[in-house]
């Protein structure tokens, strides 16, 4: 389905944008009706709930390795065998990224449904106000 | 190292089965689309291997485990690796896919999806193309430098014969040719590295801390802990700060997502590289700590001070010449790989952005387009190896690094608020993406990677400094030019952030088709 869009989007964009911007007041009340509809808005506040923690979570806790390794030595000392903590902290980034793309995963493909139902109250005009 | 009859054996097969694929490929490149995306037809797990592919340079293989055999943590091998990975975790929770709902061929694409300017096309097509060319030259100078070294072929030769493989991959066999040759060297590169990792194991009773306990007592404890220090700090700040954005900037990742047919193909195509990167960066400590050991520090060094051919040394230790014969002609192929899709990146941002989009004004028919991009690949390559010859001498590691932080400061800041921020115009983007490439550029420039002692700029890497002064541009630019975006939105010329943010949630492209189905539909009922 998607990649008929594709095969006809060269004339889409072949004829410019500003062929279909020209209609652009129009369109932006049919896009404003998705974006009102119950799916679309339960969406995104789920997408925000998870995705603002989350990168705010990894990026701080990625970038105190450098931190923590460059301006501090508590990260010297050896942790199991000879192993450094900053070994230790290297490689627990990587579990640490791993499950957050399963935790992102599983809730983004269900949340397809709800783009899906976004589609359908759109076209029937079930909005919220 | 001199070549034998094994060496170069290995190498031709694997030119050949690429041409195959070429030949192969170039039945089905028949249109545009093709060309730059595969007509958006790739899987999930193989756009997450060409993914792979398309990362793990050779500065990756190479690179890393070498810069580990040669300093430990104190290094850029272990923030590489580890970098390297997280970037992926800021790619699929940001960018992959809204990136995959509003692109078509081309980074510009998604930023010409809101602000129609021929403008904020002809800067993000200059970005990429300084960006793509960066990490192409890097990576010819490596291969040049190796192929020289492992089986004697001089410099120049080498140069010229990987630019002319590429020409022909991509002129004729375009992105779906690339894409299968991205996955066969992944897969290649990956067995390697898991046969080098079980045979390194062997020699420490498949214990990993023994090699720690090794590296301390024979090397030194100074292997096993960071740098440290206000310079050291802030540098190694920066150097991550550039890696973890950078990816999410570098326009032959960003393209990968415009192969696939729907976000959650993006999705699953991002889990994919995830896991198969996470993987491979995860064994680079024991590939490197392992040279270290078995080959020595100092074997290592004098084959190549920066200790590039770590790799390729500790395969010859671990099992003889067929094996260095075949880890080499992976190391190649992976460097054919990566520049076949830093060539798309940027003959797309010449023939789509620059000839149709700015040029032709989007009028070129679909047979000029082809043409065009085909032909521009060719030029994009040639331009590559005059680069790469008059580059020799060339530090590969600040090129590189340049490439990420050019990037992270010019097109992250871009994209991101092109994605989430609702007041950003048009001259925000075009303001926001030239101050990210000036400061950048000028920084590594005046830093201390290329003036040394004498340096006007402290740090190596610029990402500091450059990536918030990224932002403040795209911040003041949007400012300063709000009473023209006000005016363009007027006059239709400024597509409005609400259909940027449903379409980029939701993949619905065509809005009168989706709601006029769906009221035909209501209809029937």
């Amino acid at each position: 389905m998607e990649s008929d869009e594709r095969s006809n989007s060269s004339e889409r964009e072949g004829t410019g944008r500003s062929g279909t911007t020209g209609a652009s007041v129009g369109r932006g009340k049919e896009w404003d009706r998705v974006a009102r509809t119950p799916a679309f808005e339960d969406l995104m506040r789920r997408k925000k709930a998870f995705l603002v923690p989350a990168v705010i979570f990894f990026l701080v806790f990625y970038m105190s390795l450098p931190v923590l390794a460059g301006f501090t030595t508590v990260l010297d000392g050896p942790a199991v065998g000879e192993m450094t903590w900053a070994y230790v902290f290297a490689f627990v980034q990587f579990p640490m990224v791993w499950i957050l793309c399963h935790l992102y995963r599983n809730r983004a493909n269900k949340w397809d449904g709800l783009v899906d139902k976004a589609r359908q109250e759109a076209s029937e005009g079930r909005t919220t106000t | 190292m001199t070549a034998d009859a094994t060496t170069i054996a290995i190498f031709v097969a694997i030119v050949v089965m690429t041409l195959g694929i070429t030949a192969w490929a170039a039945r089905s490149n028949k249109s545009t689309s093709d060309h730059y995306v595969a007509g958006g037809g790739i899987k999930g797990w193989q756009n997450g291997l060409a993914i792979a592919g398309d990362y793990m340079s050779a500065s990756t293989f190479l690179g890393v485990a070498g810069a580990i055999s040669l300093t430990g943590f104190a290094g850029a091998g272990v923030y590489t690796a580890v970098g390297g990975i997280v970037t992926y975790l800021f790619v699929l929770l940001l960018v992959a896919e809204p990136l995959r709902n509003l692109g078509k061929y081309t980074m510009a694409d998604v930023l010409a999806s809101r602000f129609n300017a021929k403008g904020v096309r002809s800067v993000a097509a200059l970005s990429t193309v300084v960006i793509s060319v960066m990490y192409m030259i890097g990576q010819l100078v490596g291969a040049g430098v190796i192929i020289q070294l492992l089986i004697g072929i001089n410099y120049t030769v080498s140069v010229i014969s990987i630019g002319f493989l590429m020409a022909i991959y991509i002129g004729f066999g375009g992105m779906l040719a690339t894409t299968w040759i991205q996955i066969i060297k992944a897969i290649l590169l990956i067995s390697a590295i898991v046969v080098m990792v079980v045979l390194v194991l062997a020699r420490f009773s498949f214990n990993p801390i023994a090699i720690f306990g090794e590296v301390s007592t024979q090397l030194g404890r100074d292997m096993l802990i960071p740098a440290h220090g206000l310079v050291e700090g802030l540098n190694w700040v920066s150097f991550n700060l550039a890696l973890v954005l950078g990816t999410a900037g570098l326009p032959h990742i960003l393209i990968r997502f415009f192969t696939v047919p729907d976000a959650k193909t993006a999705r699953s195509s991002a889990t994919w590289a995830i896991w198969v990167i996470g993987l491979v960066l995860l064994t680079l400590p024991i590939l490197g700590y392992g040279a270290a050991l078995l080959v020595g520090q100092e074997a290592i060094a004098s084959a190549n001070p920066g200790g590039n051919l770590a790799a390729p040394l500790l395969a010859n230790e671990l099992a003889g010449s067929v094996f260095l014969a075949y880890v080499s002609a992976v190391a190649f192929a992976t460097i054919l790989a990566v520049v076949s899709g830093l060539v798309i990146a940027a003959s797309g941002a010449f023939a789509h952005d620059f000839y149709n989009n700015v040029i032709r004004s989007g009028e070129a028919t679909e047979r000029e387009q082809h043409n065009a991009a085909r032909l521009t690949a060719v030029l994009v390559a040639v331009l590559a190896i005059l680069l790469a010859l008059g580059a020799q001498s060339v530090n590969i590691t600040v090129v590189v690094v340049l490439a990420f932080a050019v990037a992270a400061s010019a097109n992250v800041p871009v994209i991101l608020l092109t994605l989430f921020w609702k007041r950003f115009n048009t001259s925000g983007a075009i303001i926001g993406m030239l101050t990210g490439m000036v400061a950048s550029v000028g920084l590594v420039l005046i830093g201390t990677d290329v003036m040394g002692e004498n340096a006007l700029f402290p740090l190596g890497n610029p990402a500091l400094v450059s990536v918030p002064l990224g932002f403040l541009g795209c911040y003041l630019g949007t400012v300063l030019g709000g009473s023209r975006a006000r005016e363009e939105a007027e006059r239709g010329k400024q597509v409005p952030y609400e259909e940027i943010y449903v379409r980029s949630n939701t993949g619905i492209s065509d809005i009168e088709e989706e709601l006029e189905t769906g009221t035909a539909q209501q209809s029937q009922v």
